[in-house]
């Protein structure tokens, strides 16, 4: 469905990604893995538009994305999550999630000043949608809150809502469990199969919660120091001597066990 | 008070209201750009003069010193002014845009400058610094305070018919898609907003107000040259009233425009009364007095007199 190939981004001379390549089945849920700093996070910036790669192809269902800007893709059923939470501050946190959904006729002037029933009926149904999604959270006592005032936890929270207030084809989930309480970790995890199972959304989710991704993901994508390191199933990652080596070498606490 | 004094009392109200509509227009528009979408527009005097130089050019009959002789209703003057200022936006956008705010506020410092120097500098079109004269005023065939007042409503209908289709357009989910880009453009970009096709939007829709402005100016003093056009009393004013009245808030930006102008307006009255060894920097006094009102209301009020309040918009609605 997503495919990477031999993808690469430098920032002056350092490579923070080096001839990345992999691919993402449809109705996967595809783990993205390795020590810090490995280019994670970049390689999700390139694929959702917000960096250009140096070089290398990204493809989506036989279209040739590369370079496109992240509103294009987006449109073309590309989500995405940030790993820093990116929210609208001064916003409650109903319109934060409100202001998701294309194709939102009350954003053309015209219509907003002039063809009110048409924007009043689709706002009912959008603010339907972010009610559920609120539920789902369990973050409806803090509808009316201001975005900006949320706990780090609840902002991870909201940057899923803003996923799921989305009719995407694939998300990309940076780091969705990052201080989020177990409890809702896992009802996290429920979730994200149940979208991938009814709605048949296909993710890519970069954790470094190994528990979590043995949970969820196959396969799972290893990178270390900006290129696929190997990939596989998650107890085949998880006994590879060089897996563990990598985590070793870098910084990061090794959780596999 | 005997009645003369008490007419010309009345006549100094009229125009006091009449030009702080025509500054309340121009705080709207300001308040689209910065107050909704965080664009810094710091080249308001620049889409002022476009306004004001179109619609007198296409309303005076014609004259050797001046492009014109058009002598079209005042009402396709107005209509020609914002047409023009939207263009000419559009362009200013296209180029500017992608600046950061801080940037964005030095280009559009430069590009303010440049229109003004250039209508100064071609005088074939605009008659250089002796500017344009006899521009029309509407209602011109009434007697004399009438024709005041009723300009003074025209002005003030305006005003309200804006800050109605404004407001409507600020709770709609434009406003809130605007306020978006202003909080987070990644986010706003990461759900799918044409981030820079939006900003370009709010760019356009702030200035035209900023050329009804200028146009109205025009007819009201009946003259435009140069010195009308000022960056002190278009820009800097603009921005203080904004800012005072509460960035974000249409409510607060035209109790800003009412309330700087009129203190503004008074604080001649005051520098007026110095001596005469003084008087030479009365400008600069003024200047200094309202920085430091600007300090004390920020002070007491951060976010202006009447601060943003967006939560309304979508929970009381079921
Ligand atoms: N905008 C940038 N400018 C310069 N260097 C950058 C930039 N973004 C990332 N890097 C560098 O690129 C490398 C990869 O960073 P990246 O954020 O992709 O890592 P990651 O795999 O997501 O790590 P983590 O698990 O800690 O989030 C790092 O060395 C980082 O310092
Ligand atoms: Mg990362």
């Amino acid at each position: 469905m997503l495919s990477v190939e031999n993808l690469a981004k430098n920032f002056g001379g350092v490579a923070a990604v080096n001839q990345c390549s992999f691919n993402i089945e449809e109705n996967s849920i595809t783990g993205l893995i390795g020590p810090n700093g490995a280019g994670k996070t970049t390689t999700f910036n390139m694929i959702a538009g917000a960096m250009r790669p140096t070089s290398g192809r990204i493809t989506f269902n036989g279209i040739d994305i590369t370079g496109k800007p992240a509103h294009e893709l987006f449109h073309l059923g590309i989500m995405r999550t940030f790993q820093i939470p990116q929210e609208f501050s001064a916003m409650s946190v109903l319109e934060n999630l409100m202001t998701v959904p294309g194709s939102q006729p009350g954003e053309n002037l015209l219509h907003a000043l002039f063809s009110s029933q048409k924007v009043r009926l689709r706002e009912q149904q959008i603010r339907q949608r972010a009610l559920e999604v609120l539920e789902f959270l369990r973050l409806t006592d803090l509808a009316d809150e201001l975005a900006g005032n949320l706990s780090g936890g609840q902002k991870k929270l909201l940057e899923l809502g803003r996923a799921m207030m989305a009719e995407p084809k694939i998300v990309l989930l940076d780091e969705p469990g990052a201080g989020v309480n177990p409890t809702l970790l896992g009802n996290l995890a429920d979730m994200i199969e149940r979208l991938n199972r009814e709605r048949s959304y296909t993710f890519c989710i970069i954790e470094h919660n190994m528990d979590m991704i043995a949970r969820l993901c196959e396969p799972v994508i290893v990178m270390a120091e900006g290129s696929v390191l190997t990939q596989g199933s998650m107890e085949a990652v998880r006994t590879d001597a060089r897996v563990l080596d990598a985590y070793l070498g870098g910084d990061d606490t090794p959780e596999i066990n | 008070m005997d009645a003369a004094q008490a007419y010309g009392y009345m006549l100094y109200l009229v125009s006091l209201i009449t030009i702080g509509g025509i500054y309340a227009l121009m705080c709207l528009g300001l308040n689209i750009q910065w107050g909704f979408t965080g664009l810094f527009n710091a080249g308001i005097a620049g889409f002022f003069a476009i306004g004001a130089y179109v619609s007198a050019i296409l309303t005076t009959d014609g004259s050797p010193f001046h492009l014109g002789g058009f002598g079209l209703p005042v009402a396709f003057g107005l209509v020609g002014a914002m047409v023009v200022t939207a263009v000419v936006a559009w362009l200013v956008g296209l180029l500017c845009i992608r600046l950061r705010s801080d940037y964005l506020a030095i280009a559009t410092i430069g590009i303010g400058e440049i229109f003004r120097l250039i209508l100064k500098n071609e005088i074939w079109a605009t008659n250089g610094a002796r500017g344009i004269a006899k521009i029309p005023l509407p209602f011109e065939t009434l007697a004399e305070p009438w024709n005041k007042i009723g300009f003074m409503l025209l002005v003030l209908a305006i005003v309200v018919a804006f800050y109605f289709l404004i407001e409507r357009a600020r709770l709609a989910p434009w406003g809130r898609l605007m306020t978006a880009i202003r909080e987070n453009e990644h986010a706003a970009r990461a759900a799918g907003k044409n981030v820079e096709r939006f900003r370009v939007e709010a760019f356009i829709c702030g200035s035209v107000l900023m050329g009804l402005a200028g146009g109205l100016t025009a007819h009201y003093i009946k003259f435009i040259g140069p010195g009308a056009t000022e960056p002190l009393t278009t820009t800097f004013l603009v921005w203080v009233m904004l800012i005072v009245g509460g960035s974000g808030n249409n409510r607060g930006a035209i109790l800003g425009a009412f309330m700087m102008w009129t203190i503004w307006s008074f604080s001649e009255v005051l520098t007026s009364r110095l001596p005469e060894e003084l008087a030479i920097k009365a400008a600069y006094f003024r200047i200094f007095l309202i920085g430091l009102l600007l300090q004390v209301v920020l002070q007491r009020y951060a976010g202006g007199i009447l601060p943003e309040r967006r939560l309304v918009s979508v929970t009381n609605k079921k």
